[in-house]
Order: structure tokens, then C-alpha cells, then sequence
């Protein structure tokens, strides 16, 4: 069983959970195929009985008789494709579903390296396609190979010379299915090249349109995208070359069939060695076969655009989430929230310079710890290590004296408020994002005491709708400092040992952060608390700070001692006394 | 992309309609082709049945041998005449429907073109393109399934209607009894089939918000443990979009073998009106059994109809989202009659501008002041000053919201827009790089440059060594973004740019990212080589920058405060002096040895 050939192999246990509904699927398509192949054989009897003399009312009952089969047929029908459809959208469900919870598991690296668009359109398009594979695909197959099974049987019962006879072109008709579907697979190999070629053109163009009006180059950027355009339309038409032959070619065949029938058949009639009447039937059956057999060519297409979409999905599914619990992690005993880094150092994967050298920090329970520094000195990614957003180094990083490695994740995470730099708000209403990280439903009172914290309860009220207004298109825009305010609501009401605040001020006035920080003070008064910032006026009352640069901790002490120093922590704070003189100007 | 989804289109708009035949104008004589061998070849397919009948009429049942192999040979000359036939309508019709996909495609790139600045910053990257490919591709099924296949079905309808009148009336008639029923099953199943489409699309756009939210929102859903409560949602929402398939679903599954049945009552009809008269002796065999093969050919386009109906529905909304782009007119354009085609000596002059983004929050306020011809200006201020929109307004990327700016004593509005934008160089602070050789990227597609003129810009600006290390030197690949160049080299490469266009005025926005020192002086003196002899406006964010301008402007939230040399605003002591110590003085003993 090799995967990456036959990556639809992987549908094989989706479709087990179905195997009940499938059988019965199945079990329909042979009705309706026995159905549908009495209605040539009713016409045999009409034609036969005419030559017969038959009487009116005999005549009356064959056209009932013709009328009861195609309702019988209709009904299994029907079933057959609720069915059969039914489970490939159920199927599509359940990947759909899978496919959620395996990016949700993904690192932030892993998510960061990739378009939001291409994972999205993997859950989608892609899904769409194997979804076509399990629902029209799979149909069109059984229904094809069971009806050129059984009207086989029958044909050959009737008649077996004739039968292979008229056979001859439809067995032509499968060897160049077989033919032209490598071919076309290739072919349509290479529009797809050059469509993304196309694309990533019109990407960079896009992206690029400053420059390209800047320098007035609007008419060569056109000239490039005419070449790939027309690059682009020229490998389509190879295609449609192939397709141009191929369905009149069936269609070609299946005639061929007819002719060969009309004409050895109609001798056979005359010589007395079949009746007129099986004559008639013979050619009901043959137009029977002749859109299963076409069908075969969209079957074919569906499949091979169903597997490189398969293939595309695996991509994702396939890939291990990058953190996850070891092998034995379990919550340390004693909680309380003691924070410990000890020489880490960290690199991004993408970079060959360490984001963080030799950091050795420690927290004790209920203390707070400020870290300033320029942006790019590593403050964030100090922030992210610690609740393994990124994974550090194992033995850096420790959480109530347990490397965080050790942790459960989920413990671990539920054990820290986070405050991220940039507020990420969910298009919900104004009480579910405060309450976003709670299990249970979160009371009107606990929501509106972490409103209160960060000082944006007053600006909730003012909203018609209060705690119930949605946030996003669907709703009022906030501001940068309203977002803030409610992302720090968010991380205080689950009442967490650690409070991490990455630069999460950055969008309020140095007035309103004055007034959050005091009623901060009462929430982080026993907790262990982590400040972010690159402004003084944010940090100056913890317990302890420390400047980083370049990854490395330069300076550390209270807010007197460093500005009595006189090193980088005077200097930054003398700027930003400047800076704010400046805008009072 | 999501957001779009939810606006959902009627299957059939005459009005959008009409405007996508448009662009089959050019190709009329194509199309009139493809209908000539669409008509040929259903008529072609249409006889088959009939000689049948007459097989069966003429040789058959008359024992007539030789006959049957006349009528068999006909049979063969009709099969190859409708292969020929399908053949060249299947090649003509999707040519033409890949030509008109080429000028679409064409049509919108090049209107994008020509679109300003503020209109891309309202309108994401993936959307964009997805008009010029994804939306312009589901047209082409619109082509090649949609509009002709359509003309397919309605002559094969009557090709057998006339047919089925001419070898008898009344039975003709009588198969027209069930036309009604017919129409009355079509019309309930399109009723029934948008209502769940339009429920389908909507569980889409709701299964593409969440997905666009939950993955660019994954730190916080990470952080806060709050996966299974998220999948819990999207179950949810996933299920609405299962529960709108299972209906559709079940109006298809029922609507297909409704069809049958009707068309199996034609055929009950046939058998049992047509053969009282084959027994009568008014009606022969032959011709009941080719009544019977056209009954089937003729049910068959309306059972086809179902999925032309979602094809139709969703081209149209394509083409509603392509000619909403289209018809968004550019706001900043060249002027019929320019008053000027070129820069001639480069004197600027700002009077009275005002600008803002939005309304109700003005980035600049009244500025007024005058560059003479090869005067170097450094502009100052903190972030938000206004200084990026300084730039931006002088080569039209936006246009002022209030006042003018004059070069050359014409207003900019009166230049001939691509001659302004030649005549001014930009050097952008985050240095963008197109896929393509490294002089690609210095002549920009201007065929006006030599490959000699762009090598001597790179020596100029010393950007010449460095890429003589690359490997292909000049003719080396950059990829995306350029990811192999430094920051400093990227510079470097973007003053050669700006230099081989010769520029009369040159603005340059200074890189903020700090370089080794090594570059640092190249980049230093690369930029005093491309000032020379040009009038320049930088927004400095070097020591060295600000000391050797002629001018310095200093904005302060939007306004022009200070003016003069480095020293006199030293001495002056207000805003300059303050940013001074912020931005410029670090820089002060490294620039100790500076020129």
C-alpha cells in the first residue's frame, strides 16, 4: 500500500464508518441497474406481440408494464444516489472536522510558513474534489461495471455472436479511455504548472504595485503577464486538443456498435434466427451502456484531480504537529507559579542567529518581572517560549520547578493568562471573546469584573447592545485600544497562576495605562507576571527589570537602581521622556 | 474571499449575460462556425433513428439483404459525419472560449494597472487575484458547457420534435402530452434546487470565515486550550453545510428519476397509442421503434439541465465579481490634453497640501515650502509625522486633498502621469524585489536601458562587486522577495535601479535597518553619487543624511514646524533638537570618521 502513489487510499477507513449504508448503497445500484435493463426487454414483447396479433387491451397492459418498471427503477434510484451521495458528504464532514483539529494541534511555525488562503483552500477546493471521488466517482464506477456486467449476461444469453460483435468498439472505447487519460493527466499536469506560474506572477505584481507605478512600468508588466497569459491558454488548447477527440470518439464507437448490430442483427432477423422483437431489445441495451461507457472518461478525470487533491490535503494531515505532550508529562505537584529561565538560548529555524543568548531569569511566585528592549531584542520570543508556543531547548525553561517540556500542554496553558502583541479578536459577540478561554459558561459577573480590570467595561456600556454586541464585520469596529483592553480581560478572568503580557499596552494612552495598571496591580498582587514592553512607564513599578539586546540581558534591577546606572535603561527612558514632550508639542 | 461568498447570485442575469457574449464579439465568425456544426451535427445524429426505422421498414421485415447494407453504410457515413462535426465544434467553441478567457484575463490585469494606490490598500492580495485567475476559469465552463450547449440541447428538442411531426402527427402529439408534466417537474426542481444552493453557499462562507479565523487566530485558541471548544463550534458549522448538501441532495436524487418516469410515460404512450395503430395497419413497425429511440434521445438534454443550472450559477457570480472590478474606475489618472510630457529642471513646490487617508484624520496640514533645482532637502519628524506621505503624494501614488503641488511651475495633475513618474526616482524603504534576474531588477522591463547603462548604475553605487559574486553574476535568479540579497545589498541594488533611470528628482526613503559598518559607508557614499546633480528629497534616518542636506524639513503631526540647516535647527532648540537626541545622536561617534 504505498500512500504517496495512491493517496485516496487514506479514505478507506472514512468510508468503513459507512460500510452499512454503502452496502445498501451498493445493493441499490443493482436494482436500479435489474430494473432498468426489463424495460428493453418489455419493449421485446410489445415489438414481437405486434407481429404477432395481440389485442388491445395486452397492448395497454405492456404500457403500464413500462410505466410500473421505470417507477421501480426510479425508486431504487432515488435511494441509490441519496445514498451513495449521502456518505461522500458525510465522509467530507468527518474529514473536514479531522482536518480542523490537525491545524489546531500545528505550531505557530508550521502555520506561519504557510498562506492562511493555501490552508484554507486544502479544507476546501481541495476537500471539494475528494469529495467527488467518493460520492459522483465511486456511483459512476458501480454503476457502470455492474450494468456492463449484468446486460453482458443477458446479451450473450440472447444472442453471443452478435453480442461480441457489438462489443468489438466498446472494447475500443476502454483502450483509449486507458490511451488518452495518461495523456490528458500529463497535459493537464502542465496547465496547472503554468497557471500557478500565472499566479505567483499576479501575486508579485500586486504586491509589488508601488514599484511597478513608481517607476511607470504598468505597459512591461502587462507586456510579461500577455506571454504567461498566452503560455497559459496555449497549454489549454493542448488539452482540448485530446478532448475535442476523445468525446466525439466515444461517441463515434458507441455508434459503431449500433451499426454493427443494425447490420448483422438485422440479417439475422431476416435469416429467422432472432426476432424482430430481440432486435429491438438488443439495441435498447446498447443504448443502455452508452453514457456509463462515456461516463468512464469524467470517472477517470475525477479520480486523477481527486488524488493530487488527496495528495495536497496529505501534505497537511501528514505532517506531525511539531509540539506536543512527551512521553509522561504530568502537572508538577506544588503550583504557585514560579518562573525559571535558565541559559536559553533560542534560533528560529529560519534564522541563523539566536534570537536569545544565554538568558537566565527567575521569578518567584506572585513577583513581577519587567522585560524592555528595542524591537528584534527577542522580548516577544522570551514571551512565546513559555507557554511553548515555541518550543524551547530542553532544560531552559521551567514552571513551578518542571522544565515546561514536561508539562501537558494543556495544563501548562491553562495554568498562563497571555496578553499577545497583536489582538486577535473572534467575529463573536463582546462576552464570549472575554469568556473565549473559560471551559463552562462564564457568569454576566466574573465577564463584567474582567471587563472592569482593563478598564473597558465603561466603553461595553456604551455599545447598544452591551456585553452581547458582536465584534468584527458583523459588528462595531473596535479600536486598537479597545482590542488591547479586552485581550487583557480575556487572560485575567481564568484566574492563571502566570500573567504574560507581550507589549500589551502598546495601543492605549499613557493615561488610560496608568489607570489599568493600577487595577492590574490587584489581579497581579499574587501572581507571577511577566511584562513585555518597550515603554518605561509600563514597567517602572515591577519587582524587577531586565533590558535585553540582541537576545541578551544587558541590564537588570529595579526601575531606581537602573536609572541610577546610567547605562541603556537611563538612556531609553530620558528618550521617552523626550518622545513624550514631543507629542505634547 | 469569504466575505464575497455570501452575496449570492441569481442563476440568470440577462444584464451580466449580455455583457459576457460581448467578448465573444471579436470571435463571431468562430462562433458562427461552431453553431453551423452544431446544427449539422445534430441533424446528423437526429437521422440516425429513422434509418433505423427504415432497416427495419424497408429490409428486415421485407427479407431485403441488400438494402440493409445501404442503410448500414449511411449509418457509418453518419457517425463519421457527426464525429467530424462534434470534433470541430468542440475545438472551435473552446478555442474561442480560451481567446476570450486570454482577453479577460488581459483586460483585468491591465486594469489593475491602472488602478491608484489607495485602491490596494483597500483591497487585499488573494482577493485580487483571484478575479484575474480562479474567477476567470469558472467562466470559461460558462464557454465550453454552458452558453452552446444550450443551443446544443434546444435544436436537438426541436430537430425532433419537427422529425417526430413528419413521420406521424399524431403520435407526435401524443408524446406532447407529457410535455407539461415535464415542464412542471423542471420548474418545482429549480424552485427547490436555489433555496438549498443558496443555503450551501452560505454554510461555505461560514465554514471559510471560521477556518480564515481559527487559523490566523491559532495562538490564541493555542494558548487558551480552547481546541476542542473551537472544534465543537466548527462541527457545528460544518454540519449546516452537510444538512444543506443532504437536502440538495435529496431534491437531485428525486428530480433525475422523476425525468424517467415522465419519459418512460411517452414511451407507454407510444406503445399503446402507436401500436393500436400498427395494428390497425396506419403505422409500421419501423417507425415505432425510431419513436421510441426519439424518445429518449429527447429526454436526455433536459436530465443535462441540473447541472447546467449550478455551472450557470456560479459563472455568474464569477462574472459579477470580474465586472464589479472592472467597472471600479481609476481615481488617478493621466489628463486629456498634459500640460507638460516631461520634467525639465526639477524645482517642486508644495502649496497649501492637506491629505488624509480617512476622512476626519489629516496626516498633513497646509504644507507649503520649494525645492529649487538640484537642492537636497532632508525631511524629518517621528513616526506618523506625515514623511512617507510626503513622497507619496509627489508622484501622484494619491492625490492631494487639498492645495497643489507644482513641478517645474505645472501642477502634478497636469503631467503626463507615466512622464511624472519617470521623471521622479523612488527608492522605497522596504526594497522590493520581482522573481527574475538581478537585471531584471535594474532595467525593470524598460527596454530603453541598456544592459551597459544598468551596469554602470550598478558600479556607480558600487552594487557592482557584489553581484559579480552572485552566481550568473548579472543574469542570477532572485528568488521570491529576493531572499538570497542582504538588507544592504538589497539597497544597493535599489539605488541602481533608481540611477539607470536617470531621474531629474529623486526621493529616497532611508532604510531604518541597521547595517554592518562596512556597508554602511558603501551605502553612505552610493547615496551621495546618486544625489549629485539631482534635485532629492530623503526622508533621513542617517546622521550623515541630515548634515550634508541643504534643507531640512521637519514635520510634526502633519505640520511643517521647523526649516533649516542642521546646525541652525540645533541651535534652535525645539522639535529638531529633540529628535536629534532621538533618532540622529547614537550615530554621532560612528559618523566621527564619516566624509
Amino acid at each position: 500500500m504505498n500512500r504517496s502513489r495512491y493517496p485516496l487510499l487514506v479514505l478507506a477507513p472514512y468510508l468503513g464508518r459507512y460500510r452499512g449504508r454503502l452496502l445498501v448503497g451498493s445493493f441499490m445500484v443493482l436494482l436500479t441497474v435489474i430494473a432498468g435493463m426489463c424495460a428493453p426487454w418489455a419493449l421485446k414483447y410489445v415489438v414481437d406481440g405486434l407481429q404477432q396479433s395481440v389485442d388491445g387491451s395486452r397492448l395497454f397492459s405492456y404500457a403500464l408494464l413500462i410505466v410500473a418498471i421505470s417507477l421501480v427503477e426510479g425508486f431504487f434510484r432515488f435511494w441509490m444516489r441519496r445514498i451513495l451521495i449521502g456518505v461522500s458528504r458525510q465522509v467530507e464532514y468527518d474529514l473536514r472536522n479531522d482536518f480542523l483539529a490537525h491545524v489546531q494541534k500545528m505550531s505557530l511555525s508550521f502555520l506561519q510558513s504557510r498562506s492562511t488562503g493555501d490552508i484554507m483552500s486544502r479544507a476546501t477546493n481541495d476537500l471539494g474534489a475528494v469529495r467527488m471521488v467518493l460520492g459522483p466517482g465511486i456511483m459512476y464506477s458501480m454503476n457502470t461495471v455492474t450494468l456492463l456486467v449484468i446486460s453482458t449476461a443477458i446479451l450473450v444469453n440472447l444472442n453471443w455472436k452478435l453480442t461480441l460483435l457489438a462489443y468489438v468498439p466498446l472494447a475500443l472505447v476502454s483502450i483509449s479511455v486507458k490511451q488518452f487519460g495518461r495523456r490528458i493527466h500529463d497535459r493537464f499536469e502542465e496547465i496547472q504548472e503554468q497557471f500557478s506560474a500565472l499566479s505567483t506572477r499576479t501575486q508579485e505584481n500586486i504586491a509589488g504595485i508601488r514599484v511597478v507605478k513608481a517607476f511607470a512600468r504598468e505597459n512591461s508588466e502587462i507586456r510579461a503577464f500577455g506571454i504567461l497569459n498566452l503560455e497559459y491558454v496555449r497549454r489549454n488548447v493542448s488539452l482540448i486538443r485530446l478532448w475535442g477527440v476523445f468525446y466525439p470518439l466515444m461517441t463515434a464507437l458507441i455508434g459503431l456498435s449500433s451499426v454493427a448490430l443494425l447490420w448483422f442483427g438485422g440479417r439475422q432477423v431476416i435469416q429467422g434466427r432472432l426476432t424482430l422483437g430481440e432486435f429491438v431489445a438488443f439495441m435498447g441495451y446498447l443504448s443502455l451502456l452508452a453514457w456509463p461507457t462515456i461516463a468512464i472518461g469524467r470517472v477517470i478525470n475525477i479520480f486523477q484531480r481527486g488524488s493530487a487533491s488527496m495528495r495536497r490535503i496529505l501534505e497537511i494531515l501528514e505532517t506531525p504537529p511539531g509540539i506536543r505532550d512527551l512521553e509522561g508529562a504530568e502537572e508538577p505537584p506544588d503550583a504557585g507559579g514560579a518562573l525559571e529561565i535558565r541559559n536559553l538560548t533560542f534560533s528560529y529555524p529560519s534564522s541563523p542567529r539566536p534570537a536569545l543568548s544565554d538568558v537566565s531569569l527567575s521569578v518567584p511566585p506572585g513577583k513581577t518581572l519587567a522585560i524592555v528592549g528595542r524591537t528584534g531584542s527577542g522580548k516577544s520570543t522570551l514571551a512565546n517560549l513559555i507557554p511553548r508556543l515555541y518550543d524551547p531547548p530542553p532544560g531552559t525553561v521551567f514552571v513551578d520547578g518542571r522544565d515546561v517540556r514536561g508539562w501537558p500542554l494543556r495544563s501548562l496553558r491553562r495554568r498562563i493568562g497571555y496578553v499577545p502583541q497583536e489582538t486577535f479578536l473572534f467575529s463573536d459577540t463582546i462576552a464570549e471573546n472575554i469568556a473565549f478561554g473559560l471551559e463552562s459558561k462564564a457568569g454576566e459577573e466574573d465577564i463584567l469584573s474582567a471587563a472592569r480590570v482593563s478598564r473597558v467595561a465603561g466603553d461595553i456600556e456604551s455599545f447598544t447592545q452591551g456585553m452581547q454586541t458582536f465584534v468584527g464585520e458583523r459588528g462595531v469596529t473596535l479600536s486598537g485600544g479597545q482590542k488591547q483592553r479586552m485581550a487583557i480581560s480575556r487572560a485575567v478572568i481564568g484566574s492563571p497562576d502566570i500573567l504574560i503580557f507581550d507589549d500589551s499596552l502598546s495601543s492605549v494612552d499613557t493615561y488610560t495605562e496608568e489607570k489599568i495598571l493600577r487595577e492590574l496591580g490587584k489581579v497581579m498582587e499574587n501572581r507571577t507576571t511577566l511584562l513585555v514592553s518597550h515603554r518605561i512607564s509600563t514597567v517602572q513599578r515591577a519587582d524587577e527589570i531586565v533590558v535585553l539586546e540582541e537576545g541578551r540581558v544587558v541590564e537588570r534591577g529595579t526601575h531606581g537602581e537602573l536609572l541610577r546606572r546610567g547605562g541603556a535603561y537611563a538612556d531609553l527612558y530620558h528618550k521617552q521622556q523626550l518622545e513624550d514632550e514631543l507629542s505634547e508639542i | 474571499m469569504a466575505e464575497e461568498e455570501q452575496v449570492l447570485g441569481k442563476a440568470y442575469d440577462a444584464r451580466l449575460m449580455r455583457r459576457l457574449l460581448g467578448y465573444i464579439g471579436p470571435y463571431r465568425r468562430s462562433a458562427f462556425a461552431a453553431i453551423v456544426c452544431l446544427v449539422l451535427g445534430s441533424a446528423c445524429s437526429i437521422v440516425q433513428p429513422y434509418l433505423t426505422k427504415l432497416a427495419i421498414d424497408r429490409s428486415i421485415r421485407r427479407g431485403d439483404i441488400g438494402g440493409l447494407a445501404g442503410i448500414a453504410a449511411l449509418y457509418i457515413l453518419s457517425i463519421v459525419l457527426v464525429f467530424a462535426l462534434n470534433f470541430g465544434q468542440t475545438m472551435l467553441v473552446n478555442l474561442m472560449g480560451q481567446k476570450v478567457m486570454r482577453d479577460l484575463r488581459l483586460e483585468i490585469f491591465r486594469h489593475l494597472q491602472r488602478l491608484e494606490a489607495a485602491f490596494f490598500d483597500r483591497n487585499p492580495v488573494g482577493r485580487l487575484m483571484t478575479r484575474v485567475t480562479t474567477d476567470v476559469d469558472t467562466l470559461n465552463e460558462l464557454f465550453t458547457s454552458g452558453v452552446l450547449s444550450v443551443f446544443d440541447d434546444i435544436f436537438t428538442l426541436t430537430g425532433i420534435l419537427i422529425f417526430l411531426f413528419l413521420l406521424d402527427h399524431r403520435l407526435a402529439l401524443a408524446i406532447l402530452c407529457v410535455l407539461p408534466l415535464l415542464v412542471a417537474v423542471t420548474l418545482l426542481f429549480k424552485i427547490k434546487v436555489r433555496d438549498s444552493y443558496r443555503r450551501v453557499r452560505t454554510a461555505i462562507a461560514r465554514i471559510n470565515t471560521f477556518l480564515q479565523e481559527n487559523i490566523t487566530g491559532a495562538a490564541v485558541v493555542q494558548i487558551f486550550g480552547q481546541e476542542r471548544k473551537q472544534y465543537r463550534r466548527f462541527t457545528a458549522v460544518n454540519r449546516e453545510h452537510l444538512d444543506a448538501n443532504l437536502q440538495s441532495i435529496f431534491y437531485y436524487a428525486l428530480f433525475l428519476p422523476l425525468l424517467e418516469v415522465v419519459g418512460a410515460l411517452a414511451v407507454a404512450l407510444i406503445v399503446w397509442y402507436g401500436g393500436l395503430q400498427v395494428l390497425s395497419g396506419t403505422l409500421t413497425l419501423g417507425t415505432l421503434v425510431a419513436f421510441i429511440q426519439y424518445s429518449d434521445r429527447f429526454f436526455r438534454p433536459i436530465s443535462d439541465l441540473s447541472e447546467k443550472y449550478t455551472i450557470l450559477q456560479s459563472t455568474m457570480a464569477s462574472s459579477e465579481r470580474i465586472f464589479n472590478l472592472l467597472d471600479t474606475p481609476p481615481a488617478i489618472i493621466s489628463p486629456e490634453q498634459p500640460a507638460a510630457r516631461a520634467v525639465e529642471r526639477g524645482k517642486i513646490e508644495f502649496r497649501d497640501v492637506s491629505f488624509a487617508y480617512r476622512p476626519g484624520e489629516p496626516v498633513l496640514r497646509n504644507i507649503s515650502f520649494t525645492v529649487q533645482p538640484g537642492e537636497r532637502i532632508a525631511v524629518v519628524g517621528a513616526t506618523g509625522a506625515g514623511k512617507s506621505t510626503l513622497i507619496a503624494l509627489l508622484n501622484r501614488s494619491y492625490d492631494t486633498g487639498g492645495g497643489a503641488i507644482l513641478i517645474d511651475g505645472v501642477d502634478v495633475r497636469d503631467y503626463e502621469l507615466a512622464a511624472l513618474r519617470r521623471s521622479i526616482g523612488i527608492v522605497l524603504q522596504d526594497v522590493f524585489l520581482f522573481s527574475g534576474s538581478v537585471m531584471d531588477n535594474i532595467r525593470l522591463g524598460n527596454r530603453s536601458i541598456g544592459a551597459g547603462d544598468a551596469v554602470r548604475a550598478a558600479e556607480t553605487v558600487h552594487a557592482d562587486p557584489f553581484i559579480r559574486r552572485l552566481d550568473g553574476e548579472y543574469e542570477a535568479r532572485l528568488g521570491e522577495r529576493g531572499a538570497s540579497l542582504s538588507v544592504g545589498q538589497k539597497q544597493l541594488l535599489s539605488f541602481a535601479r533608481a540611477l539607470a533611470y536617470d531621474p531629474k528628482i529623486l526621493v529616497l526613503d532611508e532604510a531604518t535597518s541597521s547595517v554592518d559598518t562596512e556597508t554602511e559607508l558603501l551605502v553612505r557614499d552610493a547615496l551621495a553619487r546618486l544625489l549629485a546633480g539631482r534635485t532629492s528629497i530623503v526622508i533621513a534616518h542617517r546622521l550623515s543624511t541630515v548634515q550634508n542636506a541643504d534643507r531640512i524639513l521637519v514635520l510634526h503631526h502633519g505640520r511643517l514646524c521647523e526649516t533649516g540647516t542642521h546646525q541652525e535647527l540645533l541651535h534652535r532648540r525645539g522639535i529638531y533638537w529633540k529628535l536629534y537626541q532621538l533618532q540622529y545622536r547614537d550615530q554621532a561617534p560612528a559618523v566621527a570618521t564619516g566624509p
